[in-house]
């Protein structure tokens, strides 16, 4: 029952490294906030400010509306379960779960009832008595997790809990702890780099780039409106196809996109979710097709040379070149592909036929295309409505 | 090492704590998995097999033979008869048997120095009981703080601490002795809390360094999480680091304890008087004032002996492993 | 028996005591106010161990090395560079130092070569533990024990060879028969001369005698140790140059030995540091340096204690001192390089 809030909070590292250069985030009370992007972002350093196990360089963090920058972790009560586990080696499963407690001089009956009750809620019940030593993976895990639940603590951290398990246990795993999470109703931070994860289990998702916060929201608004270019290339899987585009003035005076040899033209259902491309005739912008959107319903079409088909069973995977270059969001800012083609990637309906090394037209619904700033990386369409 | 790493932290820690090389990884390799000898047992192999020869074998067991016969020659002759022992070789015995233990008897009977010889086995033990048992401690508590601690200077200070391996024992006696006989030190009289003194000073630097390889390369998300779960340094220390690190801490332990009960020089200088002093003074006292009476050197040496070496046989694998901590990349 | 018990007992009610002390200290340390809170936890921590280094091994060294600088019984006179002059100069002083050069470089590369070689040829042998440990065991026993051990080997008694104890004299008066010229009964500890020739570079026979217990001691360490490294020696590596075509010996010195390179460094330099203060062997074994076999540890005792005259034992403990520091920077840098990859 809890909230916890960061407000321009910084860290630098001895080396003087600035893993976090200002960070404002808020988890509200009971919520599940995923923390995620790219391997080396800071969200396990974020995450560990919060525990007390890094010191925070500037800024502030409240829980609970308490500064707490400068209490220790035992000050903070709050329970972190770790990518390793971290199970203490030398006691059982029982005195693991138990630790905190004792360390409190909570009552033996008390805590007794309290660990057997953990125990049973996972399924632990049988194995109270082994070292960690003894048991399995998914096993380890739950004591961990177990550790953490029987206190009832202020806040949960988790940093990626699950990557030491296989793909099925992870699946199922995953479902666990957010049913757990919503019966204990704790305030959550967890992190991942599986997007996937993320989008699964957040309340909220916030996406991290080099310490910056790209964009933090619901899964489904970080997925259909995405702040950015870089947030819109890292949810999704398949990752969404994003080429050049040129701004021009198509029939009636309404926006088209030129697209290498091919002019998209947009209409009113499309202006609508993007009114910001009225203002950008004559202009090259980032543009970006989610492969779902390829070849499924739509009044517009856009051409492709396939290379190759990839049939996974539900759907079908359809890379394909067009001639306009690429375009991602690096660390470095917005990059456009040297060469004049790049490779897309469409998934489609594994009932349609697709031959190989033919060229063939895919249906496009252009209102739910995204375009992007190809200097700053921001969305167009929304970054407009906020303004105007 | 050859073995595989298995330890208990490993095995909690999962893939990516398993992964420590280098010299730390020497370190918990080292010391874990007392059930087998990794490091005296040959591993199966295909191709590189054939490394040694038969007349390898044969050098290695010769010498192995040629190790060992001075010993054994002692340890026959202190069972043979005084008039055996100073008018034929100990090789004779296998032609001409005949078992005795007058002599162990004539050495406890023996004085040295006003004492009788047992005085000296118990001292040795009171001396070295503690001599091993408390730098290790210390030293613990410190390679703790070095670990898992911060604080200003640390690395520079653990440099220091380590560079001090360099300075010979000999460097500090003579100030140590003066030190230990002016009124500053209380207890003048009685030699044996300088002896453990002396040698705990002189165990600290290496024991220092070769328990944080050890402490030090503890996964160091099993301390965060304690510390999550509100334990202090101290509960730390003694709840979750002093039971994972038995292992560094007994064959550490057993070194030094071999090295205390073995020497000579310290309790001479630091022991004051016979009546503190242990076997190896006994046996130098013996050897210079009745170098003539071998039945007695024999069965003398061989007391001092024993107990090192059951402590070496039995916790040999224990032993090796104290000297390989932190001087063998893994 | 009672007193055993009685000393165990104390050994666990004093490590009982010093825990709880020490839990005190930081129970006490843990109600001060915040910036020093947590200084005085680091001190309860790392305090008595500093305690006993500054008190026990710094300051004592400084102190040594100013005493080295007097003379006189209780070293109150100065004498400036007198002892290192003396040192340097007088002949009994240099067969010391000779003796010293001597066993550092004889028992250094001996240990180490006979480490290296059995760890090679036990090498997947069968029985490799056994041999392995029988060539171990003499470094669980004390020097003094050693020194008793090869006394009787070198003991020697009249000239009747059937009377003769010690083995090495017994061996040399039998084997008349296959050397040539007649074998006198040899008081080895006692015999100055480098196989009856006299110099002053040379090493005594005795003390080349006394040599090959340290290294009897010594080897097992080295074996043991380095055997290990080597057989932390991937497999795939030796394997890989076999596939290439070398043969059994060009693998083992192109591959196996630049791999426990550093190990073997190690080996020496602790081997060295250790022959350095050799001394319990030159007491029993050299009747405390007669017979020109005295050692730099030795003789610092034999002047310290026995002979009162303290500033020269330092300035031989300045000596020792000097000695070992490049060893061990030179060691340590090594180590650094190749934990830094080479
Ligand atoms: N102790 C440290 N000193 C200096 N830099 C550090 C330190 N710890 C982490 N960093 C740097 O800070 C950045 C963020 O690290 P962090 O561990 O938070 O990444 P992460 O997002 O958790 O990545 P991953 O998904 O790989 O775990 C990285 O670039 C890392 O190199
Ligand atoms: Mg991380």
């Amino acid at each position: 029952m809890s909230t916890l809030e960061l407000i321009n909070l910084q860290k630098r590292y001895q080396n003087g490294y600035e893993a976090v250069p200002g960070l404002d985030l808020e988890v509200r009370d009971g919520e599940f906030l995923v923390l995620v992007g790219p391997s080396g972002c800071g969200k396990s350093t974020v995450l560990r400010m919060v525990a007390g196990l890094e010191d925070i360089s500037g800024g502030d963090m409240l829980i609970d509306g308490v500064r707490v920058n400068d209490m220790g972790p035992q000050q903070r009560d709050i329970a972190m379960v770790f990518q390793s586990y971290a199970l203490y080696p030398n006691m059982t499963v029982g005195e693991n779960i138990g630790f905190a407690m004792k360390l409190r001089k909570t009552d033996k009956a008390v805590m007794a009832t309290k660990v057997a009750e953990v125990a049973a809620l996972l399924e632990l019940d049988k194995v109270l008595d082994r070292k960690p030593g003894q048991l399995s993976g998914g096993q380890r895990q739950r004591v961990a997790m177990g550790r953490a639940i029987v206190r009832e603590p202020k806040l949960f951290l988790m940093d990626e809990p699950l990557s030491n398990l296989d793909a099925k246990l992870r699946v199922q795993t995953r479902a666990e702890i957010s049913r757990l999470q919503r019966r204990l109703n704790i305030t959550t931070m967890y992190v991942t780099h599986d997007q996937v994860e993320a989008m699964t289990m957040g309340d909220r998702v916030a996406v991290l780039r080099r310490g910056y916060l790209m964009q933090c929201a619901t899964p489904q608004e970080l997925y259909h409106t995405p702040d950015n270019l870089f947030v819109g290339q890292f949810i999704g899987s398949p990752s969404m196809n994003v080429v050049r585009a040129e701004v021009v003035e198509g029939t009636g005076g309404l926006p088209a996109l030129t697209v290498g040899s091919q002019t998209i033209q947009l209409d009113d259902a499309a202006l609508a979710q993007l009114p910001g491309v009225r203002g950008m005739i004559g202009r090259s912008v980032a543009f970006g097709m989610r492969p779902e959107v390829l070849g499924d319903e739509g009044t517009s079409s856009i051409d492709v040379d396939v290379e190759l088909v990839e049939m996974l069973g539900a759907e079908l995977l359809v890379h394909a070149t067009i001639d306009a270059p690429s375009v991602k969001q690096t660390d470095e800012g917005v990059e456009i592909g040297e060469s004049n083609t790049s490779m897309i990637v469409a998934s489609m309906d594994a009932r349609i036929r697709v031959n190989a090394a033919s060229r063939m037209s895919l249906t496009l619904d252009t209102s739910r295309i995204h375009l992007f700033d190809l200097v700053t990386g921001d969305a167009i369409g929304k970054a407009k409505v906020d303004v105007g | 090492m050859a073995s595989t790493i298995s330890t208990p932290v490993d095995a909690t820690v999962g893939a990516k704590g398993g992964a420590q090389g280098g010299v730390q990884g020497g370190v918990l390799a080292g010391v874990n998995g007392p059930n087998k000898p990794p490091d005296l047992t040959p591993r199966g192999s295909k191709i590189a097999k054939n490394l040694s020869s038969k007349k390898g074998s044969i050098i290695v067991w010769l010498i192995a033979a040629l190790w060992t016969v001075p010993t054994f020659g002692l340890l026959v002759s202190s069972f043979r008869p005084e008039t055996q022992i100073k008018t034929s070789g100990w090789w004779f015995f296998f032609s001409d048997p005949s078992v005795t233990l007058d002599n162990y008897r004539g050495v406890l009977d023996n004085k040295v120095g006003g004492q009788p010889f047992t005085e000296f086995f118990l001292n040795s033990i009171k001396i070295t009981v503690p001599g091993a048992v408390i730098p290790i401690f210390l030293a613990a508590f410190a390679a703790y703080a070095f670990s898992w601690m911060k604080f200003w200077g640390r690395d520079w200070i653990f440099v220091g601490v380590v560079a001090l391996m360099v300075v010979p024992l000999q460097m500090t006696l003579i100030p140590l002795l003066r030190f230990f006989n002016s009124d500053f030190f209380p207890d003048k009289a009685n030699g044996i809390p300088a002896i453990w003194l002396a040698h705990s000073i002189f165990a600290m630097p290496l024991a220092i360094f070769l328990l944080k390889n050890f402490i030090g390369s503890l996964p160091s998300e099993v301390i965060e999480a304690a510390r999550v779960d509100g334990a202090s340094h101290m509960v730390i220390f003694m709840r979750i680091v002093l039971p994972l690190s038995v292992p560094a801490l007994a064959s550490i332990g057993i070194f030094q304890f071999l090295w205390v009960w073995n020497d000579l020089l310290v309790a001479k200088v630091f022991g004051g008087g016979a009546k503190n002093q242990p076997m190896t003074f006994a046996m130098v006292d013996m050897v210079g004032s009745k170098g003539n009476e071998w039945q007695l050197l024999t069965a003398g040496a061989f007391v001092t002996m024993i107990v090192p070496l059951i402590v070496f046989l039995s916790l040999q694998r224990f032993f090796v492993r104290g000297l390989l901590a932190g001087s063998v990349k893994g | 028996m009672i007193e055993i018990f009685k000393t165990f007992v104390t050994v666990a009610l004093g490590l009982g005591a010093f825990l709880a002390v020490m839990v005190g200290l930081y129970w006490l340390a843990s109600q001060l106010p915040e910036p020093w809170r947590d200084r005085a936890r680091v001190m309860v921590f790392v305090g008595p161990a500093l305690v006993l280094l500054v008190g026990g091994l710094i300051l004592p060294s400084l102190y040594t090395g100013r005493l080295s600088l007097f003379t006189g019984p209780n070293a109150n006179k100065w004498y400036g560079f007198g002892n290192f002059r003396e040192l340097f100069t007088d002949s009994d002083n240099l067969i010391v130092l000779r003796n010293t050069v001597w066993w550092v470089i004889l028992v250094t590369l001996a240990s180490t070569v006979i480490g290296i070689t059995i760890a090679r040829l036990a090498d997947r042998m069968r029985g490799e533990p056994y041999a392995k440990a029988l060539i171990f065991l003499p470094t669980a026993i004390s020097m003094v024990g050693a020194g008793v051990i090869w006394n009787f080997v070198y003991a020697t008694k009249g000239n009747d060879p059937d009377k003769q104890y010690g083995l090495l004299t017994w061996l040399w008066l039998k084997a008349e028969p296959i050397l040539p010229g007649k074998q006198d009964p040899h008081y080895w500890l006692q015999d100055r001369e480098f196989f009856g020739f006299h110099s002053s570079f040379l090493p005594g026979l005795n003390t080349l005698f006394m040599i090959v217990v340290i290294v009897w001691i010594q080897a097992g360490f080295a074996t043991v140790v380095i055997s290990a490294a080597m057989k932390g020696v991937p497999d795939d590596l030796v394997e890989a140059a076999k596939i290439d075509g070398a043969t059994d010996r060009q693998s083992f010195f192109r591959i196996v030995l630049p791999y426990v390179k550093g190990t073997i460094i190690t080996v020496a330099t602790t081997t060295l540091i250790a022959v350095l203060k050799v001394f319990d062997i030159v007491q029993t074994m050299g009747k405390g340096g007669q017979f020109a076999t005295s050692t730099l540890a030795n003789d610092m005792y034999q002047r310290s204690f026995p002979l009162s005259q303290p500033g020269y034992g330092a300035a031989l403990a300045v000596i020792l001192f000097v000695a070992v520091v490049p060893i061990v920077y030179v060691n340590a840098k090594n180590q650094r390089n190749i934990r830094e990859g080479r």
